[in-house]
């Protein structure tokens, strides 16, 4: 009886992130979803600048690379040239909500049928740990090595909160890989994410609260634990919208 | 041959990017080339096409490398600072080996420059405009005609060669009417294996990328599209000759300035100076050839450009500087008139220095 | 004459691309080559407005209309910016309404009409530039008179077919008036 095996819409291409790096994970949720939905062959993913900028390796569907914080308008065009195929970005911190804040804004205020999953793990990974838009208040970072300082660079930014007063998005929820606990929650909001596309049901986004322990200087387990104490009472996990839920609800 | 009838340039490179098969505009509100996404906007709804205005033009030309990443025709417009705004993308596509048309009708600059006509962005667009090694073609039309025959052109070129195509109009070829026929004809066809298209568990996933890490892996990678450049240099110079038969003074010029220069080559020819025109038509690949031979028959050059001089280097290797090589020009949204660069050939005429 | 270059010039609103691309119409139904140039920009928007159009036998090279030989100055700035500019010989048509001086040149053929005034009191509100136009059309043969109402129906679209007749009438008054 097989009890565990990889996604089929993963490759077998072995992933390059850091030891500890909960990317892995949410790798494999998108997949499973993909799986569980049976969609891979209709999928195109957009990769990001970051980190994540390999996945075109790790998905078993076509993929494209995008510029850095362009993903969302590349899916748009994806999806306008053929809206039967199931469009998904996978974006971080940098990307979605630095550089690309205006294309993640535009999309979700158009409600586009495609699905992002932004990745916050508080910091530029890639380039060697800068400060990101949502670095938290004190983190220390490259470029922010006294500790993130409000009164000269502001907050952080939060990304659920504020695309949720659009009305443009279908669903809208923050998640977490810290804790099995978490991870079965971030499975479910993945799978609906990209349901509620097939669906037709228009623009979702899953902000998965992950962690960086190269960056932040953290042995994995401490990295998980950090962000269990830090990130995520600053970024509330839950549902911050689901137009679907709420009109069924009326 | 389809009724002539009386269009706008913007209109009419409008409409036969539709006739080509264009079924995705993408764009953004810009002066003077308003009137291609309003077009758009009227259109493509009622074809079942796609226009939509983006939230920037950044945005506009990333999603036309998505929907021409999935197979499709697709398009953007927009005038000098948009297409600066576009360069990241436009880089990206070349990079990414994408077809695909980008209309520049270009105004003065730099900067927030003037609305009126230039031709100031030439460097930009022959040398590629973004960062990296690459080319687009680019298509100069200069009348409103040409503006509709050129979309054509460009997007079978570019989906023959893989390259993206720049259509460079300025402000009078955009806003300009002339009579113009529309006849009907189909697009060629070519077959797109690299799309994505989802691989329905058939075929092994395709990857749209320009990211290689390994040097020696982006270094093969260029080689390969130069490649496809030089033969793109082989095969597809255009340029258009006027009065060239006997020619001693050659004016090079495109666009609006090589309507300005063929009134003042009648002028010259009545003054008695044997005055001819080489008109490119494709500024890059830029019609080497075509100037090469002149070089031969003529004593001097003389450049009309909308710019401070940008296509004249061109001009100098093309003719290796083996002859004098003179620059008529206005710029910031102002025109040649006639009458300067009658002057200009004039001087070219008479041994004037080199400018 | 195997060119002629027409400038029509006046204030954003007074309908001056419309009569240059009625002209325009004109010479291609006539099987002419022609070109219609508009200025454009913000300054359209209640300032000056200003539109080339050159009808010709041979290819039209530039088409910017910089010495016209028929001037149309629908008010007196594009007169002040432009009176200087018609070759000897070529022609200068004002609207008297609007225009209160004299052309300064006695080397070209000047015709006012007060075509705003017509135009009010006939009851053809804003096609004083159809007035000027018939004016224009009488007295220079620009365009061949069989040509007006084909190229008006080119111009005036399906949508305000009633807009048609009117058009035609306002630029007979043109074509009659006498000085």
């Amino acid at each position: 009886m097989i009890v565990f095996e990889k996604p089929k819409a993963l490759t077998d291409a072995p992933l390059h992130y850091c030891p500890g790096c909960t990317h892995g994970i949410i790798h494999r949720l998108v997949a499973e979803a993909m799986d569980s939905l049976d969609i891979t062959g209709q999928t195109i993913g957009v990769a990001s600048v970051g980190c994540s900028v390999f996945t075109y390796n790790y998905f078993n569907c076509d993929m494209v690379q995008a510029a850095h914080g362009r993903a969302p308008a590349v899916a748009t065009g994806l999806k306008r040239a053929d809206p039967s195929k199931i469009i998904f970005t996978y974006q971080g911190d940098g990307d979605l909500a630095s550089i690309g804040t205006a294309e993640t804004v535009h999309s979700a205020a158009r409600g586009e049928n495609i699905t992002i999953i932004f990745v916050n793990n508080a910091i530029y990974g890639m380039t060697g740990g800068q400060m990101a838009p949502t670095s938290l208040p004190g983190q220390v970072t490259q470029t922010s090595p006294y500790g993130r300082d409000v009164n000269t660079v502001g907050y952080p930014v939060r990304i659920c909160e504020m695309l949720s007063t659009l009305d443009g998005p279908a669903y809208i929820e923050r998640v977490a890989v810290n804790n099995v606990k978490n991870v079965r929650q971030a499975k479910k909001a993945i799978e609906k994410a990209f349901r509620y596309q097939t669906e037709g049901k228009g623009f979702s986004l899953i902000e998965v609260i992950s962690t960086c322990p190269t960056n932040w200087g953290k042995t994995p387990q401490a990295a998980l634990e950090w962000a269990e104490q830090n990130m995520i009472p600053y970024y509330p996990l839950g549902v911050y919208k689901d137009k679907y839920s709420e009109e069924a609800a009326k | 041959m389809a009724e002539k009838i009386l269009m706008k340039g913007n209109e009419a490179l409008a409409e036969a990017a539709i006739m080509a098969g264009c079924r995705h505009y993408f764009g953004y509100p810009i002066t003077p080339q308003t009137e291609v996404a309003a077009y758009m906007a009227k259109r493509m709804p009622k074809i079942g096409g796609t226009f939509l205005q983006a939230e920037s033009e950044i945005a506009a030309i990333n999603m036309v490398i998505g929907a021409a990443a999935a197979g499709k025709r697709a398009m953007t417009s927009s005038s000098s600072p948009g297409i600066s705004l576009k360069s990241e993308g436009i880089s990206y596509m070349a990079g990414c080996d994408l077809p695909g048309l980008i209309v520049n009708v270009q105004r003065g600059g730099p900067g927030l420059g003037g609305i009126q006509p230039s031709q100031s962005d030439y460097f930009q667009a022959t040398r590629g405009g973004g960062h990296g090694d690459y080319h687009l073609l680019v298509l100069a039309p200069s009348s409103v005609q040409e503006m509709a025959d050129l979309v054509f052109k460009g997007f079978d070129l570019s989906e023959k060669y893989r390259i993206p195509c720049m259509l460079l109009a300025d402000g009078t070829m955009g806003q300009m009417m002339e009579p113009v026929s529309l006849p009907e004809r189909s697009a060629e066809t070519v077959e797109k294996p690299w799309a994505l298209t989802g691989t329905e568990g058939k075929r092994k996933p395709n990857i749209i990328n320009s990211l290689a890490l390994a040097p020696h892996e982006l270094e093969a990678w260029n080689q390969v599209r130069f490649e496809r450049y030089a033969q793109i240099k082989e095969n597809e110079q255009m340029s258009e000759s006027y009065w060239m038969e006997d020619a001693e003074i050659c004016v090079v010029a495109f666009g609006i300035a090589a309507r300005v220069s063929q009134n003042a080559i009648d002028t010259a020819r009545e003054m008695g100076i044997k005055a001819g025109m080489i008109r490119p038509i494709t500024l890059w690949p830029f019609p080497e050839k075509a100037l090469r031979a002149a070089s031969a028959q003529c004593k001097a050059f003389v450049s009309v450009e909308l710019n401070m001089g940008q296509m004249i280097e061109d001009v100098r290797l093309s003719i290796k500087c083996r002859r004098p090589v003179s620059l008529c020009c206005r710029t910031g949204g102002m025109i040649p008139t006639p009458d300067e660069v009658v002057a200009a050939i004039v001087k070219a005429n008479e041994g004037g220095k080199q400018a | 004459m195997s060119t002629t270059q027409v400038l029509i010039a006046g204030f954003g609103g007074q309908g001056i691309l419309f009569a240059g691309k009625f002209l325009a119409y004109a010479g291609l139904l006539q099987g002419r080559n022609v070109s219609w140039l508009p200025s454009y920009g913000p300054e359209m928007r209640g300032g000056t407005a200003n539109c080339s159009v050159i009808l010709s036998d041979t290819q039209v090279g530039s088409p910017i209309v910089s010495r016209p030989d028929i001037l149309i100055a629908m008010n007196l700035p594009s007169l002040e910016k432009y009176e200087n500019e018609v070759p000897a010989g070529g022609c200068i048509f004002v609207d008297s309404s609007l225009v209160k001086r004299a052309v300064n040149r006695d080397d070209v053929k000047v015709y006012p009409i007060p075509a705003t005034a017509i135009s009010t009191e006939k009851g053809y509100d804003t096609l004083a530039n159809m007035i000027l136009m018939g004016h224009v059309i009488a007295n220079t043969h620009v365009i061949p008179d069989e040509m007006i109402r084909p190229a008006m129906q080119k111009v005036v679209s399906a949508r305000h077919a009633d807009l048609l007749e009117k058009n035609i009438e306002a630029l007979e008054l043109g074509v009659n008036y006498q000085a």
